[in-house]
């Protein structure tokens, strides 16, 4: 057992862990953060993204400890309590989920795309860089329409601040 | 998962002396070749040693007509540089094409290395290029460092530190992924400097990567895609499995010859 120290959500945390505990299964189990999901566990589906230190990764395939000093950001972390991310009211404007299974990963990574991405967003870069999340129910269309909505209306905020 | 230690030196001696302590351990960077093989239960090394935390394993320097990588930089800072997208952009577009974007953020061209899948994307920019992989001891060329499927010229415990790449006056990258892995069934790394052509393939051969000699001295005597006419790669030294023939992939390393000579001096690296 090792003790783990990482930021979630903007707390810092500490606790004593397994050295094999995967990020995903400490975030889950050791924190209680069941948004992250699970879903295929072998680094293919997206379902488990969240931020390392401003990148999107797949934490079922890091480990706590190799998070060790990090900042993480969750699926809980990007609203501020009942009002939803702007990625997460475009997935709501643009029926963008289904089943809502693999919809944290999904707006995770999209947050992420859109956080980073330095040209703007075309339908072909958002199906490209979003190919890591896997959906099973909804054929991408509302996906990536909901992104590029949020990615445009940041854009316009970002134009109007400018002015 | 298996009970395991978990060591995170912060320098090459630290980590060298914890493999002393224990050969049965394994060095982990981005860990998604390991970590994935850990779950199954095919390796279960009982000591990681996480070379990810070591400062000097991660940069990107030109120097001298050749640009360093450090072991630890990750597939999505060789994609972003903008000194190896000015200088070897087909090195570039193919850290870009690894994977997926969460992938990037954490694989490494040192662990990809180490690794050698005969599927990967770096080896054949490392054999292509003729670039120098440098250890803990000791610099290797690329045409020593790769000896067949996931098998290198490393000794037990010896590191990767970094590779460095001649730039090259051209080069180029042409792949056909498997559309769920997104590893290359057939991948070809073409560059030139001078008169001299470098082609490698990956993804195809029963050896892992590997030179294709005719269709070096094709592009050798004539740098153009219609060189390659009548040029044929023998099925019988290329894997076969569920996703590809052997004779398919004989046919798609033709067809990702042709393409990387459209695509010289361009990140582009499919489509």
């Amino acid at each position: 057992m090792t003790i783990v120290s990482m930021k979630v959500n903007g707390a810092p945390v500490s606790r004593d862990v397994e050295d094999g505990t995967l990020l995903a299964f400490f975030l889950r189990e050791h924190l209680g953060l069941t948004g992250t999901h699970i879903g295929c566990d072998t680094t293919q589906c997206g379902c488990c993204v969240v931020h390392v230190d401003g990148r999107s990764v797949k934490s079922c395939t890091m480990l706590a400890l190799q998070a060790q000093g990090c900042s993480i950001t969750t699926i809980e972390g990007i609203g501020e309590g009942d009002r939803l991310h702007p990625v997460q009211q475009a997935f709501h404007e643009s029926h963008a989920l289904q089943c809502g299974y693999c919809t944290p990963g999904m707006v995770m990574a999209a947050v992420n795309l859109i956080d980073t991405h330095k040209e703007p967003l075309t339908e072909e870069i958002v199906r490209q860089e979003m190919e890591g999340n896997l959906c099973r129910c909804t054929g991408y269309h509302n996906i990536v329409k909901a992104i590029l909505s949020a990615a445009e209306k940041r854009a316009e905020s970002r134009d109007s601040a400018r002015v | 998962m298996h009970h395991l230690r978990f060591r995170q030196p912060g320098d090459i001696a630290e980590a060298l002396k914890l493999w002393a302590e224990d050969n049965e351990a394994a060095y982990v960077s981005g860990g998604h070749t390991l970590l994935p093989t850990m779950k199954q239960g095919l390796a279960q090394p009982p000591v990681l040693i996480d070379l990810t935390r070591i400062p000097d394993l991660r940069h990107i320097t030109a120097e001298h007509g050749r640009i360093s990588i450090g072991a630890a930089t990750l597939h999505a800072d060789v994609a972003a540089s903008d000194t190896v997208q000015r200088q070897i952009p087909a090195l570039a577009g193919l850290a870009g094409s690894i994977g997926d974007r969460h992938v990037r953020n954490r694989g490494t061209v040192g662990g990809s290395l180490a690794n050698d899948d005969p599927a990967a994307d770096y080896p054949a920019a490392v054999l292509g290029l003729g670039a120098t992989v440098v250890t803990d001891r000791r610099e290797i060329a690329a045409d020593d460092f790769f000896k067949g499927l996931y098998e290198t010229a490393l000794e037990p415990g010896e590191i990767v530190t970094r590779v460095v790449f001649p730039v090259p006056e051209i080069a180029a990258y042409a792949k056909f992924r498997h559309p769920a892995s997104r590893y290359s069934i057939a991948g070809v790394f073409i560059a030139r400097t001078g008169k001299h052509v470098r082609v490698a393939v990956t993804g195809a051969g029963a050896r892992g990567v590997f030179r294709p000699k005719n269709i070096e001295s094709a592009l050798s005597a004539d740098f153009r895609a219609d060189a390659l006419a009548g040029i044929t790669v023998d099925p019988a030294t290329l894997l076969e499995d569920l996703s590809a023939t052997a004779e398919y992939r004989a046919h798609l390393i033709m067809v990702m010859a042709r393409r990387a000579m459209t695509n010289l001096g361009t990140t582009q690296t499919y489509k």
